[in-house]
């Protein structure tokens, strides 16, 4: 493997070789340790999620509730559009709302969210600066009401809620849109997180395949480890050119706390959890996952494997509580470590 | 949550493979349907003809059928004679083919046609179930008697069994110097074969006339030869009087047995029957559709169904190989689709149409669907009433193609009305949603691979073998079905994957923001 790569220093290989070197053999994947998609829905999802609380998660809506419930940080909730009536009148639930976010309750993968930062008089203005009229948004909640964003197409109902408000200390590492933190919590043990900061490319959004950038976070420090932009190492945010080496995420303990008491309010063994920071409301939890992508490990750099085996081997109630479990991960789980 | 033993399912996944494949082997023994399409079978097909003159008076022509002649199996039988009704009667135990009409006059010719397969003639005849007793003789007078007497204690002499008696007997008829005695008899009887079946009875061992058929490729105007089957005890032993052959040769086809005549016509003279056969190839599935009707294992054969049914089971059963390839393509190799199934329909569509034109003409409809449902979109409609106005226009797209179509002198044009529009105008929508979302790109890539999955699954599907082999042998799905559930437990890495993860290899040394070495401060 070391041999190619010499000679791709040396002189551009073309054609056949560069193909040749844009693959990786299955046993150097292996031995990294890198989970496969196969391997996540096999020995992971479907073994540790049951199908019955599923629901819990895909429903923002139920998961709002629940962490409501469990005293889980999460942002408040206007009011839930359910029917299709709701909507001829909906200007007046939103006079008096300046920012807002709409989101289908089944959407996935971040898809029919509506994130509006301000108003220009009759215009709406979304994240990415562009003007939309009221219209627009009562065609999307149409739309999302009639399950256009949801798995198979199924009715759906519309949340309205809060917008975070974002911490000044990301300010200058995200563009257009609020980074926030994904941390994959497996039978309640954080084990892997990075931020993902929204770019220009990415419209505001912060999903990896679309041109954010993904920063890899030690479970055990909070700061950051590596970051990539489309698989790419960067070393500074793209649109604002700020360093990415100086990332600490303040007050890291108590991010993992809030993603690991997600494992006791659904009950679900792997999940990823989708963290923000509020400027005065502290750590939110924005989402939960029950099918986490696995682009985290190419912004850590490193596989997840043999941290999941290490919590599968650990002995069942050694930690009963999410400070203990907390605790050990950030003990065990460290850079240089596992 | 503790892992399930595996033992149970792989032992389920094997048993599928074993049930499947010795059933699809079993069936392809016993029968003989073959494991590659367009197999030929050699058949004998013989024309039996009866000519006589009627005299006006109710015709009823008799004619001897074989049955179960050994070596050979009779898969179709069929008569031609205009005017005259026809049926098989048993009498006897002996088949005959009778033919009749009220009233005919001058020249009559009915034509019998039966086609023979050659088998293996494994084993003896069954034994008869009652055991024949020999007939009463009676000679010409008291030389003729005394001459019998003397011929038979000669072979008497040198034989010990019912066969050698035969054939020391045939061979004393065909020594070069003939005996007084048998010269006497032979004068008086140039039949050999009525002698010798006379002689063998008068011994006291059961011995009947047996009418045989030589087979000879593009042979007319043949009689039937006669022949002789001597009773050893257990079962009849058939004996050629000129030449002294024992046992059936290979080429002889035993036409009829017993005593009874060969044919008789009531109300005619002047009968005659003659045979003319030809060596013919069949495709070896013709031979199955007409036998084995009674078989174990044609319950599973589908080719008992009506043709209409037939034909739909034909493409039902195509689709796990479909299936197959999806799970494949998307669990092994990692390819993104629009839709899990959609290629698998796209595909069963290709194989109504024709690849180029199918590929053609699916690009063509999904890409006007596109652009006229970016015009839906601005309209803000319902998401339901927008599906159901896509199905509309899918319809509307695929009318006017096929009318062009036509209008160009391009019949196959119509078939792309087997497209699945439903599925069509779901797959417009969704790629719609996609290239606002994800742009483009996104939509080429998971258009392109529904595209080239449809394209594989058709290649596969199109193969005459997979056709054949899904049809004729419906339980080889059993198989296909293991595969698919194989494929469920399989947790590497796609193949896509080593693609993906490459960046994790490169980046593997480079790109650390922080020197963690020195640890967290």
């Amino acid at each position: 493997m070391s041999a190619p790569s010499t000679a791709a220093a040396t002189s551009a290989p073309t054609g056949i070789k560069r193909w040749w070197n844009s693959w990786v053999s299955p046993w150097r994947l292996k031995s990294m340790g890198i989970l496969g998609m196969n391997c996540r829905n096999h020995d992971f999802i479907a073994t540790y999620n049951p199908r019955s609380l599923f629901p819990l998660v895909d429903n923002k809506l139920k998961t709002k509730l629940l962490a409501e419930e469990y005293e889980v940080a999460t942002p408040k909730l206007f009011f839930v559009v359910h029917v299709q009536h709701e909507i001829a009148t909906i200007e007046n639930k939103l006079m008096e709302l300046d920012a807002f976010a709409v989101k289908p309750a089944k959407g996935s993968g971040g898809k029919g969210i509506l994130v509006i930062i301000g108003r220009k008089g009759d215009k709406f203005i979304k994240s990415s600066g562009a003007e939309i009229t009221i219209e627009d948004i009562k065609r999307h909640m149409t739309n999302a009401l009639a399950g256009l964003y949801s798995l198979g197409g199924k009715p759906d109902v519309v949340i309205v809620e809060d917008l975070i408000q974002f911490d000044d200390y990301f300010k200058d590492y995200s563009y257009e849109g609020v980074p926030d933190i994904r941390i994959i919590i497996f039978k309640g043990y954080p084990v892997m997180a990075m931020l993902r900061l929204a770019t220009h490319k990415s419209d505001g959004k912060a999903n990896l395949h679309q041109g954010a950038v993904g920063v890899g976070l030690d479970i055990a420090t909070g700061r950051a480890l590596k970051a990539v932009q489309h698989s790419k190492p960067v070393t500074h945010h793209p649109d604002t050119k700020r360093a990415l080496n100086e990332i600490q995420i303040a007050d890291w303990r108590n991010w993992l706390l809030l993603a690991s008491k997600c494992y006791e309010m659904t009950g679900l063994g792997y999940i990823g959890t989708d963290l923000v920071l509020d400027k005065v409301r502290g750590a939110q939890l924005l989402e939960l996952n029950a099918r986490p992508g696995l682009a985290i490990q190419v912004a850590n750099g490193r596989g997840l494997l043999p941290r999941l085996r290490h919590v599968e081997s650990l002995k069942a109630r050694m930690h009963r509580t999410a400070e203990q479990r907390v605790d050990y991960a950030m003990k065990t789980f460290t850079a240089e470590g596992l | 949550m503790k892992k399930p033993s595996r033992a149970p399912f792989y032992v389920v996944i094997g048993l599928l493979m074993v049930v499947g494949l010795t059933t699809a082997w079993m069936r392809h023994h016993q029968m003989e349907i073959p494991f590659t399409p367009g197999v030929q079978k050699p058949v004998w097909l013989i024309e039996a003809r009866i000519d006589f003159d009627a005299t006006g008076e109710p015709v009823t022509a008799r004619l001897g059928l074989p049955d179960d002649p050994p070596g050979y199996r009779s898969f179709i039988e069929q008569a031609a004679a205009p005017g005259y009704g026809y049926s098989v009667v048993s009498e006897n135990g002996v088949r005959r083919g009778e033919w009749s009409k009220r009233e005919a006059v001058g020249a009559q010719t009915i034509y019998y046609k039966t086609q023979f397969i050659e088998v293996d003639s494994t084993g003896a005849a069954p034994a008869p179930f009652d055991v024949p007793k020999p007939v009463h003789v009676d000679w010409d007078g008291p030389s003729q008697e005394t001459a019998a007497q003397q011929v038979l204690d000669t072979a008497y002499a040198k034989s010990s069994t019912p066969q050698s008696l035969a054939r020391e007997l045939i061979k004393l008829f065909n020594s070069e110097t003939l005996d007084q005695n048998s010269a006497l008899l032979l004068s008086a009887q140039t039949e050999k074969s009525i002698l010798l079946e006379k002689l063998i009875n008068q011994a006291g061992i059961p011995a009947r006339p047996a009418l045989g058929l030589y087979l000879e490729d593009a042979r007319r105007h043949q009689s039937l030869t006669r022949l002789v089957q001597v009773f050893n005890g257990e079962q009849w032993v058939l004996f050629n009087p000129y030449t002294g052959e024992q046992g059936v040769p290979e080429n002889l086809l035993l036409w009829h047995t017993g005593g009874e005549s060969i044919l008789d016509v009531a109300g005619g003279n002047r009968s005659r029957v003659s045979f003319s056969m030809i060596h013919q190839t069949v495709p070896a599935l013709d031979l199955i559709k007409a036998q084995y009707k009674e078989s174990v294992f044609s319950v599973l054969s589908i080719q008992h169904l009506p043709i209409e049914e037939q034909s739909m089971f034909k493409l039902l059963l195509l689709l796990p190989i479909g299936a197959l390839v999806v799970v494949f393509m998307r669990i092994i190799i990692g390819l993104k689709t629009s839709g899990t199934f959609m290629p698998i329909l796209i595909a069963m569509a290709f194989l109504q149409t024709s690849l180029v034109l199918g590929v053609v003409s699916f690009v063509s409809v999904v890409a006007i669907g596109l652009v006229l449902r970016t015009y839906l979109s601005r309209l803000n409609l319902l998401l339901i009433s927008r599906i159901a106005t896509l199905v509309v226009l899918v319809i509307f797209i695929i009318s006017v193609l096929s009318l062009v179509g036509y209008q160009m002198g391009l019949n196959t044009g119509m078939t792309i009305t087997f497209f699945p529009m439903i599925i069509i105008a779901w797959t417009i929508e969704r790629m719609s949603i996609l290239w606002e979302e994800e742009g483009p790109k996104e939509v080429m890539v998971q258009g392109g691979g529904s595209l080239l999955v449809a394209i594989l699954a058709y290649t596969l599907m199109q193969f005459s073998l997979v056709g054949h082999l899904t049809f004729n042998f419906p339980e080889l799905n059993l198989v296909a079905l293991a595969l698919i559930m194989l494929m469920g437990q399989y947790t590497g890495y796609k193949l896509s994957e080593l693609r993906r993860f490459r960046a994790m290899v490169d980046n593997a040394n480079v790109g650390k923001l922080n020197d963690t070495s020195k640890g967290a401060d």
